[in-house]
């Protein structure tokens, strides 16, 4: 198991019910990881709208998931 | 050139003033305005939220990007985050160049840019009392629904 800091942020943080969390976790990866939240929590976005940051910068999906890691998934943006 | 992400209200003119520059011939701003209405819904206020830390490291990369396609001087960016009524300012871009075809041009590519990478997001209050988060990202799109709400019309 990989314990990992995770934020949510708009959509993802409503649909969560909280703004961030640490967890320990089986998958192996941030697309891992993301479906297995997705099957828990019921979230909406497909992955393909999402992208992910790791330690505070966008990364690849296929990202290994380290100890310690911060996790970001990020829902389509919409600013201005 | 500097990209921030603000909790307060934005003073355009004091903005402004941190981009005086003998050089520049031009000063291009944009503002961007909540306003009343969205795909046939009457919107009565937005919030926005950001992820700050990549935000503003993603916005300094934009300015950076555009610095390098265009012959400005100076350039900057602060965005809103938080509940904002009808009117006020949600989005500030300044722009200085020798000359007015540049700076015209970057400001546009970089609310652009902004609009469509920076980890910034907003939700629609609508006067009927349904909320929605906006995904206003894809350049040139319509704006898609992240959340259940009416169907707007096509066009």
């Amino acid at each position: 198991m990989t314990s990992v800091q995770l934020h949510y942020f708009a959509l993802l943080r409503e649909q969560r019910g909280l703004s961030s969390e640490v967890l320990a976790t089986s998958a192996t990866d941030a697309a891992a990881l993301y479906a297995e939240l997705s099957a828990r929590h019921g979230f909406t976005l497909p992955i393909d709208r999402v992208r992910v940051a790791i330690n505070g910068e966008f990364a690849p999906w296929n990202t290994p998931l380290l100890e310690g890691a911060e996790l970001v998934f990020i829902p389509p943006v919409a600013g201005g | 050139m500097t990209f921030r992400i603000s909790t307060t209200p934005l003073d355009p003119p004091t903005l402004a003033r941190d981009l005086l520059d003998l050089r520049a011939g031009a000063y291009v701003e944009f503002q961007g305005w909540v306003r009343n209405h969205n795909e046939d819904q009457a919107v009565q206020a937005l919030e926005y939220e950001a992820y700050v830390a990549l935000a503003e490291k993603e916005g300094a990369r934009i300015l950076a990007e555009v610095a390098t396609r265009h012959a400005i001087l100076g350039a900057a960016c602060v965005h809103r985050t938080g509940l904002l009524q009808l009117g006020e300012l949600a989005v500030w871009v300044g722009v200085t160049a020798a000359h007015r075809g540049a700076a015209f041009e970057a400001c546009r590519a970089i609310i652009d840019e902004t609009k469509a990478r920076v980890p910034i997001w907003k939700k629609e209050h609508y006067t009927s009392g349904a909320t929605g988060w906006i995904n206003c990202a894809t350049r040139g799109d319509f704006a898609t629904p992240a959340a259940p709400q009416p169907q707007a019309g096509p066009g």
